[in-house]
């Protein structure tokens, strides 16, 4: 037991105190290159510095190279090549903006190290009814479940501190699941991921000081997606990510096709003139998980955040009662 | 309390991936094509892949029908 405390509460520590010590020299840094965006929900709309992948992909990298001192299994590589191949394609579109269909192939390519390394059991399995063995379809399930992770967490990255608070509670809730159903190695895997979430939620929360960009956001959803698949809790992962999925349901739903945030010309939500969000009347404006929030009347952004963070907390639990029916067969 | 139908949406959800699983374990599980000698296991993956589609697709039709249902009034407005 004391083999497992140890690396757990020594990953733990590096990743959030790594990403807790390295963002505000980030933030210094991405300042004085003027690598800064408008926060228009802001009053005066302050200019934000972006990307915060960095310093997150930093804290993730060190706390999983340690952890493969004491684990050295090829799960943590598959975890670490393509959460760093994840950030890579994130910076390439922080920088430059590509088109709709950029990131979700270069994520799906990103997915590949899992099935080279052969880091996945291709049995996939459901709570109550036990597994289903797909060999062929599981390797497409791969080829899909990054992009999806990854472009899931960066729609949901629409307000301050709501990435990287979700992430948190999700990973969170991803890392108890992993306890419960006793895959330590991999739960133990997946703490860097939560606690770098709750570090940089410190400096990305209502007001922020830092926005992730596409590289913190495809970072936080493939390594989510990543520690899905090589913990086999791909069921358990969707439901603790439901809220970030009802937005990208919603947002394909009503625009359908695949396009990016920056590409859409009607915005959902408009401003107060006390600065409060509220939904627009626009007929041609996505449907998004906050616009459907802001149907019960204007809010202010902290507001919003923390009614995201409660479905968020209750997906949470819902998946943790999914790892407990894990154990149950009918 | 604030955003009380999303919730009730991500129960209906949650419910349907359970359901949803269960028949994917009941009926698409036990299927094995076993005569058609090394295109065996490729008709077997086929066959659950095309039935997986259908059930995903089926989930996404009740999920837009239930959405429709739910928040109604609320895109409406």
């Amino acid at each position: 037991m004391l083999d497992q405390i140890i690396p757990a509460v020594l990953v733990s520590a590096i990743a959030f105190f790594l990403v807790y010590l390295i963002t505000p020299f980030l933030i210094k840094a991405l300042e004085k290159r003027n690598l800064t965006v408008k926060d228009y929900n802001r009053v005066g709309g302050a200019m934000v510095p972006r990307p915060g992948g960095p310093s997150l992909l930093i804290g993730i990298v060190v706390a999983e190279i340690i952890l493969y001192t004491f684990f050295p299994t090829i799960e943590i590589v598959a975890i670490l090549v393509t959460t760093s191949l994840a950030f890579v394609v994130g910076i390439i579109d922080d920088r430059k903006t590509l088109g709709g269909w950029f990131k979700p192939i270069a994520l799906a390519g990103c997915a590949i190290p899992i099935i080279l390394l052969g880091a996945y059991d291709s049995n996939l399995t459901f709570p109550l009814f036990g597994a289903v063995k797909i060999p062929a379809l599981y390797v497409v399930i791969i080829i899909f479940m990054i992009p999806i992770t990854g472009n899931t967490i960066n729609s949901i990255d629409v307000l301050n501190g709501v990435a990287s608070g979700f992430m948190t509670i999700a990973s969170f809730a991803l890392t108890i699941s992993l306890f419960v159903i006793q895959n330590y190695e991999i739960a133990i895997a997946s703490l860097p991921l939560g606690f770098a979430s709750l570090a940089f939620y410190k400096y990305h929360k209502f007001p922020s000081r830092i926005f992730p960009g596409d590289s913190g956001a495809l970072t936080f959803g493939a390594m989510y997606g990543v520690i899905a698949i090589v913990g086999h809790v791909e069921i358990i992962a969707a439901v603790a990510l439901l809220p970030a999925v009802i937005n990208s349901f919603l947002f394909l739903s009503s625009v359908k096709r695949i396009i990016e945030h920056r590409q859409i010309k009607s915005n959902p939500v408009a401003h107060t003139d006390d600065f409060k969000l509220m939904v627009t009347t626009d007929r041609n404006a996505p449907v998004t998980l906050v616009r459907l929030i802001l149907a019960g009347g204007p809010m202010t952004e902290k507001q919003i955040g923390s009614v995201i963070f409660r479905l968020g907390l209750f997906s949470a639990a819902l998946a943790i009662i999914t790892a407990f029916m894990m154990g149950i067969k009918i | 309390m604030k955003g009380t139908p999303i919730f009730s949406f991500i129960f209906v959800m949650w419910v349907l991936i359970i359901v949803g699983g269960g028949l994917l374990i009941l009926f698409t599980a036990p299927i094995s094509i076993t005569e058609y000698g090394a295109l065996d296991s490729f008709l077997t993956s086929g066959v659950k892949a095309v039935i997986a589609i259908i059930l995903v697709t089926i989930w996404i039709y009740i999920l837009s029908k239930i959405k429709n249902w739910i928040f109604h009034k609320q895109i409406k407005h």
